[in-house]
């Protein structure tokens, strides 16, 4: 388990992290945090020439406020969220994502960029930034940069609608006006492994409003745009004890989950989830399964 | 010298003392083999079977890396591994290091190749072309038995390795009111140690030998092993076993990648390594556990037992692994299976089938972590068909105290124990009325409280009576361990089984010290080389502190008896008068230290007596137990859990464990090895299974998918200590090594039904994944729904 011989290049600024990703012949990688990258090369699943690490890049790792959300470089690690380095703008959603991934070891290095571009069907942020209506920020050097939603990005299991010479920059998450309620359940065999089951909401009964993914099938998490489906066509104050589980499992009956059991236990989740969302701020909040 | 000897000193046998071993352990500064560097030493990197079986048709090496591959066509003078079992009917199976003709199992080993580094050797790999003519594989035992299966050794005729038969008159138990019959089974596991195995050899030219440094459980079987496959004199070949991360069985066999090594180094002028990567491992090597039971259970209403009746398979994957054979688990089924009961008829018959897997090795615990969770499982389900509490069926058929020692039904002999007593006080430390009170309770988050329990007993330091009746290659006999005084007064023990995380470094150090007074700190324990300790079979059977223990007392028995004729003549007593203490020998008119006997004995011999026992103040002894049948010891496992029906999530509430392992020779080592085992069995219980699909590939060849308990699952158990004397061994010691393992995977099996059983839910198959909780209780909620809907 010793990885095929590479080269390996560490740009130190954005520009010449998107030139030598323009430039490149022959197959490149690009490396953020390298925890799914480096198993990957140690397997010899992937046997790249070369090796871009992009973790000493300055622009990746800064965090801005910018016209009502928080952009975030794609090489802030899952530790410097769960320690609360990066500010909080989603009510204490992500601080409590971050610390759910994988174990403290893996979130020091682990970024949330890395994360998205990887798009493992089981990986948290896919799910919980889908909830939250984040964006992914592309640049390359031949073009301008461009956002584009995360339900869009992840296109399916480890599949990203990113060009060869593109590169994640940042996160775009909105800020979440402070009556919006979220919940995020994560449903794993042990501490620190993958999801078998992921339930997200974030929901705004004040204005009846609201958005759930279950994540983790095997695909790109189902998007429920809008989740008043979810309650009989309507968000109001006591939600939770509206949840339609049948309309949740018709939607993954639809995404092609054919197996019942994994049907009960996402539709388990997500009813945990949007328990956890409708005790919030008035109760504690039970604490994920 | 001041310290006092006796029972409970501070450092003697029973003392709580902190390891000796671990001051280089936990800094870092452990020797393993992976630490080892030799100039000039190159890595070897091996080709495996891609394929579960399959015609080997060509191997096809590049111009460019010739020389630096090899097969078993270059092989050719070594003979394959066969471990062989002298039980009739056994099937032997020839094992060459790297295959011949075809390949039996994912991960065989084809050819290996050569680098400076193991990059370099993988990317030789990656270049080499093999040419397999796939065959239809057999990887489910049950339809390896079926006429007409594939075979793996087609000159067999089928795939059995063996089969036994015992009946003691099972018909007897016919008419009994009760009768419950289950399919119970364990998957196939792979113990893990940290450190995975790995070789580094090397030919010494001054000592005309084979080195070969190796993370091995049992240096001296691997000599005779590795000089019978490779043809040497067993004085050419000279094992080094170094720091051994954990072995658990797993590096108790020899391996094919050592002989591999081993003839490599024979014809190289370098060094040649092999560390073994967590892929090779899970997908080629460590394989244990996975065994399958028809078990019927006879009984009265009150519970008494009536008879059991079982057939036991055991998958033993492609090859019999050396030295304890194809046949050991099931064999051992066998013997075992009525566990710490009182048994009035028993009839059993067990297979050991072959399949193209690799092969089946010796698991902390080996067979009875398998057969208490197939029996304890059986009786939770005869408690419930009798209405009676699961403590009152084991209560009313544990062997009695008063009963003891107690030859049982397969004629084991249970040597010392209160069995009941461990179980009340499981029962007691865990406040089983209480968790039942919470149970009725119910619990807000809807999930549901169960109790399990589970008793099993083991036999330990079993030796030559039990071995020599299986023929395998291997017989223990007396241990031994050799003892001497250095000039300035310390000690040196040197013993030829090998620690690997036991501690034997402190504990044969405290028994050294028990008998003659020096300080633990004073006393080196050299373990795990061949060069330089006498013969032993090594460690496994929780064998090492009985047999080890009773030859390290032997031997410093001798010594202190030496000493005291020399230390008499120093203190012109008469060595009747003179008599042995507190590291010292005493008079009537006077005292001597060991320190001054040693320095007589070695600097100045003028002041020694004219009989002096010319063997001087280094001694070699012997020890077997009284009686070498194996000394019980015995554990009751009771733990609480929480098992949440919808997402199938266990968690452990509390845990508690009473076991008597004997005389404790260290409580607080003990300690670590029942919470290290129960660690273990949590995950036998919960977490570990290697699964392969219908074509016989393993479905997890990392960790993120071979999951194995982390800090955060290991319970935080209680252990309560019962010490009942074995009358057989040295200090009344018994086996405690591998018990932690054995009755987890039963007690939380149990606690889990428990918490089911008023849904209707029932799980028989280990490990107990959230996935079959949840199809468990599903499957159970619509068969009360059709119920309720037919009504
Ligand atoms: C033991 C273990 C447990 C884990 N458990 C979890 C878990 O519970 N939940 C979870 O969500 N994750 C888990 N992970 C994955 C972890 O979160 C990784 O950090 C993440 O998947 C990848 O981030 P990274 O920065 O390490 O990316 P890398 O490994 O460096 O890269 C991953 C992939 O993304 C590409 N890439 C990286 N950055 C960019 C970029 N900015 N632009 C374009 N492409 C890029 C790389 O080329 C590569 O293909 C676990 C990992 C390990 C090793």
């Amino acid at each position: 388990m010793k990885p095929a011989r590479f080269v390996m290049e560490r740009p130190r600024d954005l520009a010449a992290a998107l030139s030598m990703i323009a430039g490149a012949d022959g197959a490149t990688k690009i490396m953020a945090g390298g925890q799914s990258l480096g198993p990957m090369l140690n397997l010899r699943l992937v046997e790249p020439d070369r090796v871009i690490d992009i973790s000493g890049v300055p622009e990746l790792r800064r965090t801005d406020r910018a016209n009502g959300s928080l952009v975030i470089g794609a090489c802030v690690t899952h530790a410097d969220i769960e320690d609360g380095r990066v500010p909080d703008v989603a009510n204490g959603m992500m601080a409590r994502v971050a610390a759910g991934i994988a174990y403290r070891a893996v979130r020091n290095r682990g970024t949330i960029g890395g994360s998205l571009a990887h798009a493992d069907p089981a990986a948290d942020w896919v799910s919980a930034l889908t909830a939250l209506g984040a964006e992914v920020e592309i640049a390359s050097r031949a073009r301008n940069s461009r956002r584009i939603a995360i339900g869009e990005f992840v296109v399916g299991a480890l599949d990203v609608a990113l060009a060869a010479d593109e590169l994640v920059t940042a996160v775009c998450v909105p800020v979440l006006p402070s009556s919006a309620r979220w919940g995020y359940v994560k449903h794993c065999r042990k501490v620190g492994e993958f999801a078998e089951a992921i339930g997200a909401v974030v929901i705004d009964p004040e204005r009846g409003r609201g958005r759930a993914v279950i994540g983790a099938v095997e695909a790109a998490p189902v998007v429920i745009e809008d989740a008043r489906i979810l309650f009989g066509g309507a968000i109001g104050p006591s939600f939770a004890e509206r949840f339609d589980a049948s309309a949740a499992d018709a939607l993954l009956v639809a995404a092609g989950m054919s197996d019942p059991i994994d049907r009960h236990v996402h539709v388990t989740v997500l009813r945990r989830a949007i328990g956890q969302a409708s005790v919030q701020g008035s109760a504690k909040v039970l604490d994920a399964a | 010298m001041t310290d006092a000897v006796g029972p409970k000193t501070p450092q003697g046998v029973g003392a709580r003392l902190p390891r000796k071993e671990d001051e280089r352990l936990m800094r870092g500064l452990g020797q393993y083999v992976g630490d080892i560097r030799l100039p000039g030493m190159q890595d070897v990197a091996f080709i495996r079977s891609p394929l579960a079986h399959a015609r080997i048709r060509g191997v096809d090496i590049p111009e460019a890396v010739r020389g630096r591959v090899f097969t078993a066509a270059d092989l050719d003078d070594v003979r394959a591994i066969r471990a062989v079992s002298g039980l009739p009917g056994f099937k032997v199976s020839e094992q060459p290091p790297l295959a011949t003709g075809k390949v039996r199992h994912v991960g065989e080993l084809i050819a290996m190749c050569v680098a400076p580094t193991r990059a370099e050797a993988e990317d030789i790999a990656a270049s080499v072309t093999l040419d397999l003519e796939e065959l239809p594989a057999v990887c489910d035992m049950r339809a390896a038995r079926q006429p007409g299966s594939t075979l793996v050794h087609e000159h067999w005729g089928d795939n059995v390795f063996l089969e036994t038969f015992i009946d003691t008159g099972i018909a007897a138990a016919f008419d009994a009111p009760i009768k419950v019959t289950r399919t119970i089974s364990t998957g196939r596991q792979c113990m893990a140690p940290i450190e995975g195995r790995g070789c580094v050899a090397v030919l010494d030219h001054r000592a005309d030998q084979l080195v070969l440094h190796t993370a091995t459980q049992m240096p001296h079987v691997i000599r005779t092993g590795l000089a019978e496959c490779l043809g040497l004199e067993e004085g050419r070949v000279r094992i080094v076993s170094p720091d051994v991360g954990g072995g658990f069985g797993y590096k108790g066999i020899l391996l094919a990648e050592e002989i591999c090594l081993g003839w490599l180094a024979l014809r190289r002028r370098h060094a040649v390594r092999w560390l073994e990567d967590r892929r090779e491992h899970l997908t080629a090597n460590a394989n244990c556990r996975e065994h399958h039971y028809e078990i019927t259970v006879y009984a009265e209403r009150d519970g008494q037992l009536r008879g059991v009746d079982c057939d036991a398979i055991v998958d033993s994957g492609a090859y019999s692994a050396y030295p304890f054979t194809a046949c050991l688990e099931a064999a051992q089924v066998a013997s075992i299976l009525p566990g710490p009961y009182d048994l009035p008829a028993y009839r059993c018959r067990t297979w050991s089938v072959a399949t193209n897997k690799c092969p089946i090795l010796p698991y902390r615990g080996v067979a009875r972590t398998g057969v208490c969770f197939a029996l304890e499982l059986a009786l939770d389900t005869v408690a419930s068909a009798a209405g009676l509490s699961p403590e009152t069926v084991r209560f009313r058929n544990l062997v009695r105290p008063e009963q003891m020692p107690f030859d049982n039904i397969t004629n084991k002999h249970f040597d010392s124990g209160d069995y009941p007593q461990a179980l009340r006080r499981a029962l007691e430390t865990i406040d089983a009325d209480a968790v039942r009170a919470r149970q009725r309770k119910g619990e807000p988050d809807g999930r549901r409280i169960g109790l399990g329990l589970a008793i099993y007993c083991e036999q330990s330091a079993h030796g030559t009576s039990v071995y020599a009746g299986w023929g395998i290659p291997m017989v223990p006999g007396r241990e031994q361990a050799s003892a001497r005084l250095t000039p300035d007064g310390g000690l040196e023990l040197r013993i030829g089984l090998h620690s690997h995380g036991q501690g034997l470094e402190t504990t044969l150090a405290q028994v050294a010290h028990e008998i003659l007074g020096v300080p633990v700190a004073r006393i080196r324990v050299v373990l795990g080389d061949t060069a330089m300790t006498p013969y032993s079979t090594g460690t496994w059977g929780s064998r090492a502190m009985v047999m080890a223990g009773g030859a390290v007392a032997a031997a410093c028995r001798e010594l202190s008896e030496r000493a005291t004729r020399i230390g008499a003549h120093l203190i012109q007593a008469r060595p009747a008068d003179a008599r042995f203490e507190n590291g010292r020998v005493l008079g009537p008119s006077g005292e001597v230290s060991l320190a001054t006997i040693a320095r007589t004995w070695y600097r100045r011999p003028q002041d020694l007596p004219a009989d002096v026992d010319a063997g001087g103040l280094e001694a070699t002894s012997g020890y077997k137990p009284v009686r070498d049948s194996g000394v019980f010891s015995y554990a009751a496992h009771a733990v609480a859990v929480a098992v949440d029906p919808d997402l199938g999530e266990v968690e452990i509430l509390d845990y508690v464990v009473v076991e008597d392992g004997g005389v404790l020779v260290n409580p607080l080592i003990v300690d670590g090895q029942i919470y290290g085992g129960l660690t273990q069995g949590v995950g036998t219980a919960l977490y570990e299974e290697m699964l392969f699909d219908a074509a016989g590939q393993p479905q997890a060849s990392t960790f993120a998918d071979y999951l194995l308990p982390g800090a955060p699952e290991a319970p935080a158990a209680r252990i309560v200590h019962m010490e009942t004397a074995s009358p057989y061994t040295e200090f009344g010691a018994k086996g405690v090594g591998e018990g932690g393992a054995i009755a987890p995977p039963a007690a939380i099996a149990n606690a889990v039904n428990d918490a089911l059983r008023p849904l209707g839910a029932e799980l028989r198959h280990s490990p107990i994944t959230p996935r079959r909780i949840v199809e468990a209780v599903l499957a159970a909620r619509s068969v009360a729904a059709e119920r309720k809907a037919a009504s």
